[in-house]
């Protein structure tokens, strides 16, 4: 049986794959002509993107950036383009641009949010990018929190120093304290301290110093702020405050101690029914009422006080849900190593459950500083208060399509990159099994 | 011989209400609830001090007083001398409106962008991702001024539509009219009407329901349940002799001829939008407030629906498919009964938080002067009477209600279809 009358003995020349399959083809062929659905598909798309850019190339390029009104920019269009349709007119944005993102800020202190803007990212940095930059930058961001207030209201830097000085005080009563006496006894006294300080002692201490050693810069009133300014300080003020009051409200919620338990329940279910422009109401309107007769504090401090409320009960939730997303595990790991609650959710939990709620943390991030546009509503110039302002201005009345495109690509950019932050921290953080 | 002794017997102390975590939950849970009414208290006095010192002591008489203010659109009839009672019910029924609507779109074009956002051609996928960040990225109510722009500024004024060569002239087949002061769509009349049934009579939660639209929807429900009989008919026979009648004329029939009938009964017609002298009058009135508010409501959360669609079908894993195609099932039944329900599971209770999210968003319709129940109690009301505090709770009340309401129904449908697990 060896007489096999046919095998073959060499390899037959490898051949290229047809043009058809590979390369820009086979790629067209796979992804944009695969069947004859998809072709149709494929040709609506490309008809409708023609049509939209056809529109928009050049509505954008040929367009006018120096006029001081709208009809002076149609009588260049005219000149120019024999119509007025089909060209954007930028000089609207060329003339109000610094208003649209300061706001009534006085111009010649700029450099004090654009300072505070930069300080901020720079203190941003290490918590950002941990391992690229060095740690001692933390100091920075430790200090930013009273740095801030003090270069956008100006006024004598006394009040940030003695703010701060209010948690030097609490962290010596309680670590002296916590030593000789107990722990809880400390953390109490402590805070004691730090409430009694701000509210009592710090008034006079400010005034002596700053009449013996009047050091300070030029205040700015609330109400010259505005512009994209006030939605990126209100949007870092919420998101930062948020993020621990939402951490203490999910642990609430989860907890055993069912007074404390409802108690975050109730808040946090309150704060998601209700619309933020009603607790924006609220601030402008009733949380005068709710303090003691005579108190009048700032309108952006108590929108800044409502937007955080409003941000912590949703933070709150998305952390319950990485909370409950952990294996019951973890937690009985963490019993059987004798660890205290406390230390169990500083080494153990918090860290796994931070990192399962990442999308949802900067989802809820990015909607928080969309929201601040709400202020609009209840008075402020933000920039959309801006907008409408400029809309009402005889020099550029009817003109909408410009202002509204540069808005939309401001909160575009940082929206969109806090989204894509939140992707590639996921993809660091990410020790699973692949 | 059992020589169990008994523990020895530790008399309390005051130091274990700190240190013996027996006692030290409930210390703990006095403190917190002790701090919390000392918190209302002090809030509470607060304002009652305030509030005498304005002379303004809470009570909700003036709801029973004149509104004096005018609401264009609206559902039930009002005249600025009804009650403001009367005029915080068209704004929380103008609300509904908006939601429902904005709803229903919203689902639509999510499901659509999300399915396409899947779609193997890499063209659509790219434009409907451009579309989602687009829309995700800014401010809803960014996108509800510049809608009411569009529609104010780039529309045809009703002028435009007169003459002998107008310069716009009415879409679909001259019914509908589209111009800078709103939509005008054709409205349903019926020339031998049954009439109107009027409830609470006078008081300010009348209302009338029409005897046509109830007939309709009992000729209707009859109809659907005529129509689930013939199938149930159609199963029982299939499963004793194993043919399936044939049923798809008894079903039309059924459907179309009872309603027909009735709709020739009652001599229903159209009444389409007219131009006379400056304005469009007959059929019914979209305002441009409204439109602005719907599109821009519903295009907004279309692009969060889309995310959730996207993510429920990606979360099925293709062994499902496989395993369904394995048991021998044909494609569509594969996606009837194996896809779609586990999809819908992972779908539905985000879909639920993001009607509410645009339930909530809604009162955004301030901005741009549609009379909802923010406009009404919480804007025209409030700053005529000046009861700020009582339009503010009550306002907050309203919308705690319908929120909590649809969390109710998304918790019960969390209930059904939970998986049940070992």
């Amino acid at each position: 049986m060896s007489d096999v009358s046919f095998v073959r003995t060499e390899m037959l020349q490898e051949q290229t794959p047809p043009a058809s399959e590979v390369g820009i083809i086979g790629w067209v062929r796979h992804n944009l002509f695969s069947g004859w659905f998809n072709s149709i598909l494929t040709l609506i798309s490309l008809y409708a993107i023609y049509y939209v850019l056809s529109g928009i190339v050049p509505w954008i390029f040929q367009s006018v950036w120096n006029a001081n009104s709208l009809t002076e920019c149609r009588e260049i269009m005219m000149a120019t383009w024999g119509s007025t349709h089909g060209h954007a007119c930028w000089a609207v944005i060329n003339d109000r641009w610094l208003q649209m993102l300061f706001g009534f800020y006085p111009d010649h202190l700029y450099w004090r949010p654009i300072l505070a803007l930069v300080l901020l990212l720079i203190a941003l940095a290490p918590i950002l990018y941990s391992e690229r930059v060095p740690s001692k930058l933390l100091y920075l961001t430790a200090a930013y929190p009273f740095l801030m207030p003090f270069l956008m209201w100006g006024g004598t830097i006394w009040g940030p120093i003695s703010a701060a000085l209010g948690f030097v005080i609490g962290w010596g009563v309680y670590t002296v304290l916590s030593k000789q006496l107990s722990g809880l006894l400390g953390l109490v006294l402590g805070v004691l301290a730090t409430v009694i300080w701000w509210l009592v002692l710090s008034g006079y201490v400010v005034g002596a110093m700053d009449s013996i050693l009047p050091i300070g810069i030029e205040a700015v009133q609330s109400r010259q702020f505005g512009g994209f300014m006030l939605a990126i300080l209100l949007g870092v003020v919420a998101i930062g405050v948020s993020l621990p009051i939402g951490i203490v409200l999910a642990l609430g919620r989860q907890s055993d101690l069912l007074i404390v338990k409802y108690l975050c329940v109730g808040f946090i279910e309150f704060i998601r029914g209700v619309p933020l422009i009603t607790l924006l109401f609220v601030a402008s309107l009733l949380l005068n009422l709710f303090l003691p007769p005579g108190t009048n504090f700032d309108i952006i401090l108590r929108v800044m006080i409502m937007m955080t409320l409003f941000s912590a009960a949703y933070m709150a939730e998305v952390i319950r849900g990485g909370l409950a997303a952990l294996p019951r595990g973890q937690y009985e790991g963490a019993d059987s190593l004798g660890l205290n609650y406390w230390q169990a959710q500083r080494l153990i939990i918090m860290p796994q459950a931070l990192k399962i709620s990442i999308p949802g943390i900067v989802s809820t991030f990015i909607g928080i500083f969309k929201d601040t546009t709400l202020v609009s509503i209840i008075g402020l110039f933000d920039v959309i208060g801006l907008s409408s302002a400029i809309r009402a201005d005889t020099a550029w009345n009817g003109i909408y399509w410009e202002l509204f495109a540069f808005i939309g690509a401001l909160f575009f950019v940082v929206c969109f990159s806090m989204s894509r932050y939140s992707m590639y921290l996921e993809r660091k953080l990410q020790t699973g099994h692949r | 011989m059992t020589t169990l002794t008994d523990p020895p017997k530790e008399h309390f102390r005051l130091s274990m209400l700190l240190y013996d975590t027996r006692y030290r939950s409930a210390t703990i849970q006095v403190i917190a609830l002790m701090g919390f009414m000392l918190l209302a208290a002090w809030l509470l006095s607060n304002t009652i001090q305030n509030l005498e010192a304005l002379g303004k002591p809470v009570e909700f008489g003036f709801f029973s007083e004149p509104a004096s203010y005018d609401i264009n659109q609206r559902l039930l009839e009002y005249d600025s001398r009804d009650s403001h009672l009367r005029a915080a019910l068209i704004g929380l029924l103008n609300t509904l409106v908006v939601a429902v609507l904005g709803c229903i779109t919203a689902t639509v074009i999510g499901v659509l962008v999300g399915v396409l956002r899947l779609s193997s051609n890499w063209l659509v996928s790219k434009i409907m991702t451009v579309y989602v960040e687009m829309f995700r990225n800014v401010p809803v109510l960014l996108w509800i001024v510049f809608a009411m722009a569009i529609l104010i500024e780039s529309l045809p004024a009703p002028r435009a539509f007169r003459g002998e060569d107008p310069a716009a002239t009415m879409d679909l087949f001259n019914t509908v009219a589209v111009t800078n002061r709103g939509v005008y769509i054709p409205e349903a009349l019926f020339s031998r009407s049954l009439g109107d049934i009027h409830f609470f009579g006078d008081s300010a939660l009348r209302f009338d329901v029409s005897l046509d639209l109830i007939a309709i929807i009992v000729v209707l429900a009859g109809s659907i349940f005529a129509m689930r009989k013939v199938i149930a008919w159609a199963n029982r026979t299939q499963e004793q002799t194993g043919d399936r009648p044939k049923t798809w004329h008894i079903l039309l029939g059924l459907f179309f001829v009872p309603m027909l009938t009735l709709l020739v009964a009652l001599g229903f017609h159209l009444g389409y939008p007219e131009l006379k002298g400056f304005n469009f009058t007959g059929g019914t009135h979209m305002r441009n407030s409204l439109i602005a508010l719907w599109l821009a409501l519903s295009l907004y959360t279309a692009a969060f629906i889309a995310e959730i669609v996207r993510g429920g079908i990606l979360a099925i894993s293709h062994g499902q498919t496989e395993a369904a195609a394995a048991l021998g099932l044909r494609q569509g039944r594969i996606m009837r009964l194996v896809i779609l329900p586990q999809a819908l599971r992972v779908i539905i209770p985000p879909m639920i938080s993001n009607y509410l999210n645009l339930t909530k968003n809604s009162s955004l319709a301030i901005a741009v002067g549609y009379m909802d129940i923010t406009g009404t109690l919480g804007g025209i009301t409030m700053n005529q009477t000046g009861r700020e505090l009582e339009c503010v709770l009550l306002l907050m009340l309203v919308y705690l209600c319908i929120s909590l309401s649809i969390s109710a129904v998304m918790n019960w449908y969390n209930e059904r279809v939970k998986l049940v697990e070992r």
